[in-house]
């Protein structure tokens, strides 16, 4: 709305979205971290813990996400480069990560082994999409 | 759809969701087609929507009526016809098991809404036919303060009762109308976590034993195999001691015993496992053998794996038996009761099951009480609706069945859960 209130140098992203990021990493991998488990162990406690991981990683890269696309939407050069590639990583992220979430909800084994797939490939997606939107903070080139 | 705009949002249902097609599958008899196992991303739901009967009345058949004998009652389930006549209903839900995946949270308030919203009885109410003309003229609370009551049997003057938690006992005398004192505890039941909440019961002819269900801790062992120590079997127990032996076992949810007269052969009705399609695993009545495995959570139907659990149990498997008479996928049957010649001549030879309904096949099935001829003692041919129209054509859910009794004086009484009303279906002419 109005460019006086970017900090100052424009780029990189919110302290507040850098957060919501950051958070969503670490229970991704703590839902494959906990898929491997079960699927090495078959103790159900484990996929319990992964289907409360990933259901705190889908509200925390949600907000991350939302903000992403917020950002798109206020910067005038935003449709292209590292910003967009950012906001498709995270998005690719969210929406397997949410069907990986409806896989959990099967009962037993029988999530396996499509959830520690999804798990693997999510983890990948979220560490791409972090790595992407702090090196956008870091090099401070998002505009 | 009510509106165009939840249309793609129906159709991504339909993607995600396993699609059954009905191409004629045989659902009942000792040989039911067993598809393919199959799940979509999210699971077939269907659940009731609840309306009220107003001027409607479930359907009976030709040459019977039905009438409500008690209505308002506070979750009816099982119940059980006094030698005097009288009938004593057993009212109450138990369960509560805490939630422990995103799932149960989810699952949880959908699945209540096709459930009645009355607050547990945790009671037996006694229903009164003084002269014998079909109304009930009194009704009374026998006894109150028990904990989700399910189970009834008399048998020498004692009252046996399966709370969700232990069975327990009342001295009876003929014509009581109220229990005398606090009920005597025979045996603790296992309670732990308590899924499958419904503890069935049944008495041998004898009256030295009494049998009693007791369902598995979750669909298909996703509480860990921890919590299905002592679940998904029936148990004998001695009416004098207390004193219990497991009598048959992988059983995932026996939720209604009956004893044939004349053989004394114990039966059940089982309800089988979710999520696996609309025609798996099928529902059924069986014979129960002394020490007898039927196969869950490893197999179902005999030896069909179930790839769900982990770890698996080919031995287990190799030993499960096969039930004798499929009732149908998910219809939930919940009572159960052999027939009197004083039901009529077509009606005479069989059982009485009552459906509850299913939650997880559309189109749903059960919703009504069937009736499964016998011949030689035996289920021989298909299933008869005896009382149905629970379901209307509106797609409105009016009543769900779950206990069904015999009175010898030829009617069928039927517990409704949904609507909280005992049903009486009798004969209109003498029956011949």
């Amino acid at each position: 709305m109005n460019d006086s209130i970017q900090p100052v140098g424009g780029g990189g992203i919110h302290p507040v979205h850098a957060f919501l990021l950051a958070a969503s990493v670490p229970l991704f991998l703590g839902g494959l971290f906990s898929d491997l488990a079960y699927s090495s162990s078959y103790e159900i406690q484990w996929t319990n813990f992964a289907s409360w991981l990933i259901a705190g990683a889908l509200v925390f890269a949600g907000l991350a996400l939302a903000w992403a696309f917020i950002d798109l939407l206020r910067a005038d050069r935003a449709w292209r480069g590292r910003p967009l590639v950012y906001f498709f990583l995270l998005l690719a992220a969210w929406i397997l990560g949410f069907v990986n979430a409806l896989v959990h909800a099967k009962d037993a084994w029988a999530k396996m082994p499509e959830a520690l797939i999804l798990s693997l490939i999510v983890s990948l997606l979220i560490l791409g999409a972090a790595w992407l939107g702090f090196a956008t903070l870091r090099r401070g080139d998002a505009r | 759809m009510r509106t165009p705009a939840l249309l793609p949002l129906a159709a991504l249902a339909t993607l995600l969701s396993a699609c059954g097609s009905e191409s004629d599958p045989v659902r009942y008899g000792p040989n039911p087609t067993l598809p393919e196992q199959q799940r979509g991303l999210l699971p077939s739901m269907k659940i009731a929507s609840p309306a009220g009967w107003g001027d409607l009345r479930p359907t009976v058949p030709e040459g019977y009526s039905i009438t409500a004998i008690a209505t308002d009652l506070k979750i009816p389930r099982q119940t059980i016809v006094l030698p005097n006549g009288d009938i004593l209903v057993a009212e109450g839900r138990g369960g509560g098991a805490p939630k422990l995946t995103p799932k149960d949270i989810v699952a949880g308030p959908l699945k209540a809404k096709g459930n009645t919203a009355v607050e547990s009885g945790n009671r037996l109410t006694l229903l009164r036919d003084a002269n014998g003309d079909g109304t009930y003229e009194l009704r009374t609370v026998f006894a109150e303060n028990l904990n989700a009551p399910y189970g009834l049997a008399l048998v020498d003057g004692r009252l046996y009762v399966a709370n969700q938690d232990a069975l327990v006992r009342f001295d009876y005398r003929d014509g009581q109308t109220r229990a005398s004192g606090p009920p005597v505890t025979v045996t603790p039941l296992p309670s732990a976590i308590n899924h499958h909440w419904t503890k069935a019961l049944a008495a041998s002819p004898d009256g030295r034993f009494l049998y009693v269900g007791i369902g598995s801790n979750s669909n298909i062992t996703e509480r860990g195999m921890a919590a299905e120590a002592d679940r998904a079997v029936i148990w004998q127990i001695d009416a004098a001691t207390g004193a219990h032996k497991t009598f048959a076992t992988g059983l995932r949810n026996p939720t209604a015993l009956a004893v044939q007269p004349g053989s004394g052969q114990l039966w059940a009705v089982v309800n089988e496992r979710d999520e696996l399609g609309p025609n798996l695993v099928p529902d059924y009545l069986t014979s129960i053998r002394e020490g007898g495995f039927y196969g869950w959570p490893y197999s179902y139907w005999g030896k069909n794996v179930d790839p769900r659990v982990r770890p698996q149990d080919p031995q287990k498997v190799a030993a499960a038996i096969v039930p004798d008479y499929s009732l149908g996928s998910h219809v939930a049957s919940l009572g159960l009761a052999f027939s009197m010649p004083a039901m009529g001549a077509r009606f005479a030879d069989g059982v009485f099951v009552g459906e509850h309904g299913s939650w997880n096949r559309i189109p749903p099935s059960g919703y009504r009480v069937i009736f499964v001829p016998f011949r030689g003692g035996r289920p021989a041919g298909d299933p008869i609706d005896f009382v149905s129209g629970f379901r209307g054509e509106d797609g409105n859910t009016r009543g769900r069945p779950v206990g069904v009794t015999v009175d010898p004086r030829g009617a069928l009484i039927v517990a409704d859960d949904l609507s909280n009303t005992i049903w009486r279906i009798a004969p209109t002419r003498a029956a011949s």
